[in-house]
């Protein structure tokens, strides 16, 4: 059985590292890093079966792709505390020379890193091409990704989750951040992205939905439910609701700390509602 | 003058699909992927060959760049394959991002470049893929000339870890360099000895640059053929020691003089050896419909083009 408040302590930790590393550097993007912080701690402690130690091939362990890559603050502290490198380096964050660019890439070597993202939109079609790499390996782990909702707005997405479906990328879990948010505003204001089960489901897939995103029980119950529901010809979605900026009050609900670093004062305030658990970097 | 045999018209695409067929053979850990291109790109064989292995994506090129990209990790070498135009314009970000940013020993083999694409006209002929793919930090660009040396390109860039280009194109051409010849990636060829001018081609433009040479050569002129298919790296050596003899030089290739070959080789020149130099290339310009010959007539992209340009560069010397 899980530690459901192992867990939770370790999510209360991560949302430290989150604002502390935007803090820092006075840039980065803490709004959806939050809102993903217990996907992430669920998927690197509870959900996704890896290997000790790293290497690009990940064959024999299940693999991770972040394709709305801006979301890197949490992605890299959730890495560090998983044991991918260690956490004194997540006082590099967007620095000069650092591994830690402001959005994730090979390109530094970064353990735990396969695929640079930031440009949005191509997250998919990467996870797709790695979950065919495990099919011709006869390798029976699983590929797993997060995207945006507003990042669905990128026409690449379509083509992939055509072909996902076409061709039975089965070892496949794409789940998709639904906060309603994106940098201009709400997602319904900016360009509505309709119904989005009805959708994946038209274009051929399963679809699982998270309604409490930020609730690491919910999380792991509804992970479970799409786990069981791979091998069985079909891609897998799950829809994930989150609240942007969860954790952290005067950054819930709003699309306004997107791309915004909280200051000195404001960072305060954000640390005391999340007690240090496991001990900063 | 050392003088080359034609051993008959062929399309170099069909060496790269030749190509492709033994790599299928030798090397499990290829895998082909085509964007609803399939006999074009002469992908046929080894999707006969080997289907499980073969990938249709359908006309969705952002997305294969994509799905590539991930198979690399895993262990797979994906070759892609569309025309020239969807391999690089439609999708430069996806190739930016996920291929040459990200590390990914990706080849994106593009057919139908150029103007010798033909009578589809200018959606379909780029003139600008060389200059997008060699600046991408860490691309390897491959223009090959003929038949026998775009299959040996073809072998030869499995062998090689990192992204590469290779372009190709339609029409049936000369095929005169060897049967499974040595490809050796950034390595230039010199294929005539000359005093006067270097003749610094690549693509479809090598044959051509020969017959100018020929022509030349009866005039007295001793033209010195190199033919370069790999446009990055760039042999800068083999270039140099040629127009440090010949003291001028000619670049003749099929695209647009804008980031072309011959931008190339003047950034060394004048880094290393400023010389005169002129450019066969087009002149920033769409493409229009037409038979191949006509287009590189009128464009300004055949033999006579370069026997023309040689004269000037001569007199600039």
């Amino acid at each position: 059985m899980p530690n459901i408040k192992a867990l939770n302590d370790l999510t209360v930790q991560v949302r430290r590292d989150i604002l502390r590393m935007v803090h820092k550097v006075n840039s980065g993007h803490p709004g959806g890093s939050l809102g993903c912080t217990e996907f992430f701690v669920s998927l690197y402690q509870e959900i996704m079966e890896t290997k000790d130690g790293f290497d690009m091939d990940g064959k024999d362990e299940d693999i991770f792709f972040l394709s709305n890559g801006h979301i890197s603050p949490v992605y890299y502290s959730v890495l560090a505390r998983s044991g991918y490198f260690e956490v004194d380096e997540l006082n590099t964050f967007r620095l000069i020379d650092s591994r830690l660019q402001g959005h994730p890439t090979t390109h530094e070597g970064l353990p735990g890193v396969r695929i640079a993202s930031g440009s949005l939109g191509q997250g998919m079609s990467v996870a797709i091409g790695a979950a065919e790499a495990k099919k011709l390996n006869k390798d029976n782990h699983l590929i797993y990704s997060l995207h945006g909702d507003g990042e669905l707005q990128e026409g690449q997405n379509w083509e992939a989750i055509m072909y996902a479906a076409g061709n039975n990328i089965d070892n496949l879990i794409a789940t998709i951040d639904v906060n309603g948010q994106q940098i201009d505003g709400a997602t319904d204001t900016v360009l509505p992205l309709g119904d989005l089960k009805k959708k994946f489901e038209a274009f051929g897939w399963t679809v699982v939905e998270i309604e409490e995103g930020n609730n690491i029980e919910a999380i792991l119950n509804g992970m479970s439910t799409a786990k069981s529901l791979t091998g069985k010809d079909k891609p897998v979605c799950v829809l994930l609701q989150t609240i942007m900026g969860n954790g952290v009050d005067f950054m819930m609900h709003t699309h306004a700390w997107h791309g915004k670093a909280p200051n000195d004062e404001q960072l305060e305030i954000g640390l005391a509602q999340n007690p240090v658990t496991l001990g900063d970097y | 003058m050392k003088t080359y045999i034609n051993s008959g018209n062929k399309d170099t695409r069909s060496g790269f699909g030749a190509g492709l067929t033994e790599l299928g053979k030798s090397n499990e850990n290829v895998v082909a992927l085509c964007a609803d291109l399939t006999g074009s790109l002469k992908m046929d064989e080894f999707k006969a060959n080997h289907p499980e292995r073969f990938f249709q994506v359908g006309i969705a090129e952002a997305n294969m760049i994509g799905i590539a990209a991930g198979m690399t990790v895993g262990g797979k070498i994906p070759f892609t394959g569309t025309f020239a135009n969807f391999s690089t314009g439609r999708v430069y970000d996806q190739i930016r991002q996920s291929v040459a940013y990200s590390g990914k020993n990706v080849k994106i083999c593009a057919s139908h470049a150029g103007i010798t694409l033909g009578e589809d006209g200018a959606t379909h002929q780029i003139l600008e893929d060389i200059g997008l793919m060699k600046m991408l930090p860490g691309m390897t660009v491959i223009n090959t000339c003929d038949y026998n040396q775009t299959k040996a390109a073809t072998l030869a860039i499995a062998e090689h870890k990192g992204p590469v280009y290779l372009r190709f194109g339609r029409p049936k051409v000369p095929n005169f360099t060897p049967e499974n010849g040595e490809f050796k990636i950034g390595k230039a060829v010199q294929l005539t000895d000359g005093n006067d001018v270097t003749i610094v081609a690549t693509g479809h433009l090598v044959w051509e640059a020969l017959e100018a040479a020929r022509a030349l050569n009866e005039e007295g002129i001793s033209a010195e053929v190199i033919n370069i298919h790999t446009i990055k790296p760039l042999d800068e050596d083999a270039i140099l020691k040629s127009v440090e003899k010949t003291g001028c030089v000619v670049t003749a290739e099929e695209h647009n003089y804008y980031g072309g070959l011959g931008e190339s080789v003047a950034r060394i020149l004048t880094q290393h050896n400023p010389k005169p130099q002129e450019f066969v290339a087009t002149n920033d310009t769409f493409g229009e419909s037409g038979t191949p010959a006509q287009l590189m007539d009128k464009y300004g992209l055949n033999s006579e083009a370069i026997k023309k340009a040689v004269k000037t560069v001569l007199n600039r010397k």
